[in-house]
């Protein structure tokens, strides 16, 4: 079913990592993808790892989601494992049939990719899980806001993606609704060939478009009603604030980077 | 004979995640052919979960539901053919309309049977007189057509596959008084033109207590009863308690009987409360309208 559509899922909690300030947890991801890819070896990653277990862990949210998360990927992690393991040549050969090369450093090479983008997939979801989006729009409109200086409609930006990202559980719901409401007239949508199934979307697409458009006029009227008229002078029911948490949080992940950085120049000295 | 039954029939929303909800707790029923039946409970009492299951849109978590004497999950590339047994409208169906004809529209459930061109040219004919669409509309787009017209359109496009349930999810929701009566008029000329079992979920108990011979109420999840109406009726005090509201008229006569006026039955239309009310006054005198 569409509902079982996970990625960007806010997963409601209280824990920690819940309730610190989505202006810091935004900027903790950013660090943290830095993190990942100034990272040349594994174990520059297994520290990352490290770092996404504690989160996940503090986070409480079951693993099992994660997994989730991860699965519509796997063709994608897949076709990066066999592109490097065939294609990249160096160190040892490990094995040799017609022209198919696999080495040692292709091998290394794959393994180390996907453990990042792993890690890069879980890290971010982790951001998605625990701020609900509208937390999240808020936080960027926040971090962006010097950018008004040189004329960026910072507002207008943050506006526009707080009502698509509002609109994406109303818009599945709608169009499970209206699948249901075909499907109970006979239509073939999960089953038939791929002809009738594209030919039956349409009896998904036009009711489906009819009512965005109804939705989009009806939210302008009311926005009017209610005389919204862009971000200058707005005030926020929501302020957000920072506590000592999201300093200490923010702390340990730059440690983190620099754990890393040190790392990778260590490994680099001693040539490993 | 019975159409449909239901064995020990519960399902669970998103089990394993903090949204984990059971909308349909056991349910045990039997619905006799022929049958024109009220499905009432309040909001969130699982009445839409329960109705889905009937035509095969949601799959049970537990139990059976077995349709004209076969459980319709025995073979699941049946499916289909379960949908056109029991055909369901939605709340609002107007919102699933999408041909450029109203006549296209409503030939689009017969034309997934695979049915011949004339038999469904007499389906489409048949269901819009039924439903009281004109027929100088079916050649016009029924994107121009009121809300009204339109909800008709919608609900004959379920009629039309003639399915031996039928089962209507609110079908009278948002329309005006005028409207409502219209709609469940157009329902009943159907049914008495095909006999086939009729379900219709209502939050309204005037529009039920006028309309269904038995009556299944809801409440969080479980079946509550499914009786007679007026057995139903008769328990004015409990279903006031699962927050759900009797006809007014029942109400005036359950008060009139604590106060010493006993009818000995228990009475949800207005004509009938009209008649047992003139007879007791004696005669028909003076009495022009209630």
């Amino acid at each position: 079913m569409l509902r079982d559509i996970t990625i960007g899922q806010y997963f409601p909690g209280n824990s920690l990592i819940h309730r610190l300030d989505p202006r810091f947890k935004i900027v903790m991801t950013l660090i943290y993808i830095v993190m990942l890819f100034t990272g040349s070896s594994v174990f520059c990653l297994a520290l990352g790892a490290v770092y996404t277990i504690i989160a996940i862990a503090l986070s409480k949210i079951p693993v099992k989601m994660f997994f989730k998360s991860l699965r519509p990927l796997l063709p994608f992690l897949v076709l990066t494992a066999v592109l490097n393991v065939l294609f990249l040549d160096g160190g040892d050969v490990l094995f040799k049939w017609k022209f198919i090369e696999i080495t040692e450093d292709g091998v290394r090479t794959s393994v180390f990719m996907i453990i990042r983008i792993v890690l890069l997939i879980t890290g971010s979801s982790l951001l998605t899980y625990t701020t609900s989006p509208i937390t999240l729009t808020d936080a960027i409109e926040r971090l962006l806001s010097p950018l008004k200086k040189i004329k960026v409609p910072v507002h207008e930006l943050a506006m526009m993606m707080s009502i698509a990202l509002r609109f994406i559980p109303t818009l599945i719901e709608e169009t499970d609704k209206i699948m249901s409401a075909q499907k109970a007239r006979g239509a073939e949508i999960d089953s038939g060939s791929f002809m009738t199934r594209a030919k039956n979307m349409i009896s998904i697409l036009v009711p489906l478009f009819i009512s965005s458009f109804r939705r989009a006029d009806e939210l302008a009227t009311a926005m009017e009603c209610r005389c919204y008229r862009g971000g200058d002078g707005r005030t926020r029911l929501r302020q957000l604030r920072s506590a000592a948490r999201d300093y200490i949080a923010l702390t340990v992940t730059v440690v983190f980077l620099a754990g890393t950085i040190v790392l990778n120049i260590l490994l680099k000295q001693f040539g490993i | 004979m019975t159409i449909l039954e239901t064995q020990d029939l519960t399902y669970t929303y998103s089990p394993g995640t903090p949204f984990e909800k059971t909308a349909v707790d056991c349910v045990n029923l039997k619905i006799e052919e022929g049958e024109l039946v009220g499905v009432m409970g309040h909001t969130g009492s699982g009445k839409s979960t329960l109705i889905q299951h009937f035509n095969g849109l949601l799959k049970p978590t537990s139990g059976k539901v077995i349709l004209d004497g076969e459980d319709i999950w025995a073979d699941k590339k049946k499916i289909r053919d379960v949908r056109f047994k029991a055909g369901l409208v939605f709340q609002y169906p107007e919102y699933q309309i999408f041909e450029e004809t109203v006549y296209k529209d409503i030939a689009f459930g017969p034309k997934n049977m695979g049915l011949d061109e004339d038999e469904i040219k007499r389906r489409v004919y048949e269901t819009a007189h039924d439903i009281g669409l004109k027929e100088e509309l079916l050649e016009r787009s029924p994107f121009d057509l009121s809300g009204g017209q339109k909800r008709r359109v919608a609900i004959a496009g379920v009629m039309a596959m003639e399915p031996k349930l039928l089962i209507l999810d609110e079908p009278t929701a948002g329309l005006d008084p005028a409207g409502r009566d219209k709609l469940l008029e157009h329902i009943k000329a159907y049914h008495r033109r095909t006999r086939n079992t009729i379900l219709i979920v209502s939050h309204s108990m005037e529009d039920v207590a006028g309309f269904a011979d038995k009556i299944l109420v809801m409440n969080k999840a479980k079946l509550f009863c499914y009786d007679d109406t007026s057995a139903v009726f008769s328990r004015a005090e409990e279903i006031a308690g699962i927050g759900l509201d009797v006809p007014q008229i029942t109400k005036v006569f359950v008060e009139l009987k604590k106060r010493g006026l006993d009818f000995g039955r228990d009475v949800y239309t207005l004509e009938y409360a009209k008649k047992l009310l003139l007879k007791e006054l004696g005669g028909e005198r003076g009495a022009g309208r209630c």
